[in-house]
């Protein structure tokens, strides 16, 4: 049975329902899955709990969704890109889980791993603690932090065979294997999808077991902050890296 | 005259211990690998899942598949590692990473830091911030020592919300050098042209000698 669908519309066609848990890939606009994205809002699905560690940005990425109002709740670690979202947030038409950016990738990762919580350090004696159990460990306290079940995960890659065994580019990588993992199913979107054989098995980051559906490029690959050195012999000196 | 950003961030520097891992973050934290004193290495981490951070790329070379954590393009350097996000805060959860070196709105003098969240102002998010201090060996903190209305922000109690609590370990400001230890700050080193006298007006925290 093949995993490869012609488009993001056909790869969520069945999979999706209002009220839905998605988890999401990326950080910031860097590897995350824009023709996903598309396929949600051009389903119309809505009332979605979205998983991702940002939100997009005014109408890219996970912004579009928000345009949409596709979004009942977001949970995230950071959201500071995107007006409408701001908006929608302050009017109370939104909810947001902030998660620190470390517990939301581990909480993906445990949910994954058929893990229901974990204990960690992070946040306690903060708002974050607020509701959550606390208990301590050789003298130091920790607070519980539940795992994700997502029941979809959409995320991107660089590369996959045809059974979606994949790879990934530079920090593009991010969270997108926990959130994969995290989903009851995957749908992944990559760059090129190359014959089973091409790939060396020793270096593949996501085996094909965490992905179900698999679609193909093109990406725009949208730049946050374009930050640049000069070509000058100074380079280095004096510039914030 | 007290320090500067650029002296604020070269005092960070000295704290560089070679060999080590470390974390920087944004704000005065950036300016610091410029600093990095002669024979010290170390490798930047940067938590969206990066060892080994170069510096920003040549016009034209910008990848939109490497940023650092404040998606701004970057460069790798020969001893780069890419890894997930789980696992990067895995690094940082389990104490591998030695220093983070941060910015703060306010530090008091149990080693509490708030760095995240105004009340009432728009609210971003703490990204990987809590992460880090509750998991890092060592958590230095550089900024201002007042506000722009000159009142201190190194305090008996903070009053924004927190980001740690006890986890700040050395305060490098404009006017000096602060380590945090029981019942209050120690004063370490004081910016040249500053006198202890400044230093002292400019702290509400308890100051031990």
């Amino acid at each position: 049975m093949t995993k490869i669908y012609g488009s993001a519309s056909e790869a969520l066609e069945g999979l999706l329902f209002d009220g839905m848990t998605i988890s999401a890939g990326g950080f910031g606009l860097c590897g995350i899955p824009e023709l996903l994205i598309d396929g949600l809002v051009e389903s119309g699905v809505k009332d979605l709990t979205i998983a991702s560690n940002n939100a997009g940005v005014d109408g890219f990425g996970l912004g579009k969704l928000l345009n949409t109002r596709q979004v009942k709740k977001m949970i995230s670690s950071y959201v500071g890109e995107n007006a409408e979202f701001m908006r929608q947030y302050l009017a109370g038409e939104l909810e947001l889980e902030f998660t620190p950016q470390g517990t939301l990738a581990e909480r993906m990762r445990a949910g994954g791993a058929g893990i229901p919580g974990f204990y960690t350090k992070t946040g306690v004696g903060t708002v974050v603690a607020e509701g959550k159990e606390l208990k301590d460990f050789d003298g130091e306290t920790y607070l519980l932090e539940r795992g994700i079940f997502a029941d979809l995960a959409i995320v991107k890659a660089w590369k996959a065979d045809e059974t979606g065994n994949a790879i990934f580019r530079k920090t593009a990588r991010n969270f997108n294997p926990p959130a994969a993992q995290s989903g009851r199913v995957c749908v992944m979107e990559v760059e090129e999808i190359v014959p089973v054989g091409s790939l060396d098995p020793d270096h593949i980051h996501l085996p094909g077991i965490y992905v179900h559906r698999l679609i193909q490029g093109p990406h725009e690959k949208r730049i946050e902050q374009r930050t640049v050195r000069p070509r000058a012999a100074t380079a280095g000196k004096g510039e914030e890296l | 005259m007290p320090w500067d950003r650029n002296q604020m961030a070269a005092r960070a520097a000295q704290e560089l211990e070679n060999g080590t891992y470390v974390n920087l973050g944004i704000g005065i934290p950036t300016l610091v690998p410029n600093f990095i004193p002669e024979g010290v290495t170390v490798t930047l981490q940067s938590e969206n899942g990066m060892l080994g951070m170069g510096p920003f790329p040549y016009e034209g070379e910008e990848d939109p598949d490497l940023i650092n954590a404040g998606k701004q393009t970057i460069t790798e350097v020969p001893n780069t590692a890419y890894f997930d996000s789980a696992t990067s805060f895995g690094m940082i959860r389990g104490g591998k990473i030695a220093m983070a070196i941060l910015g703060a709105m306010e530090v008091a003098e149990n080693g509490d830091l708030a760095n995240w969240m105004i009340p009432g102002k728009l609210v971003k998010g703490m990204g990987g911030a809590m992460d880090l201090v509750a998991g890092v060996k060592r958590v230095v903190v550089v900024m201002d020592h007042t506000n722009k209305h000159g009142e201190s922000k190194v305090l008996k109690a903070c009053t924004l919300p927190l980001t740690g609590k006890g986890v700040v370990d050395r305060i490098i400001t404009n006017l000096g050098v602060l380590d945090v230890v029981p019942g209050g700050l120690k004063i370490v080193e004081i910016a040249d042209g500053v006198t202890e006298a400044d230093l002292r007006a400019a702290t509400e925290a308890a100051i031990i000698d």
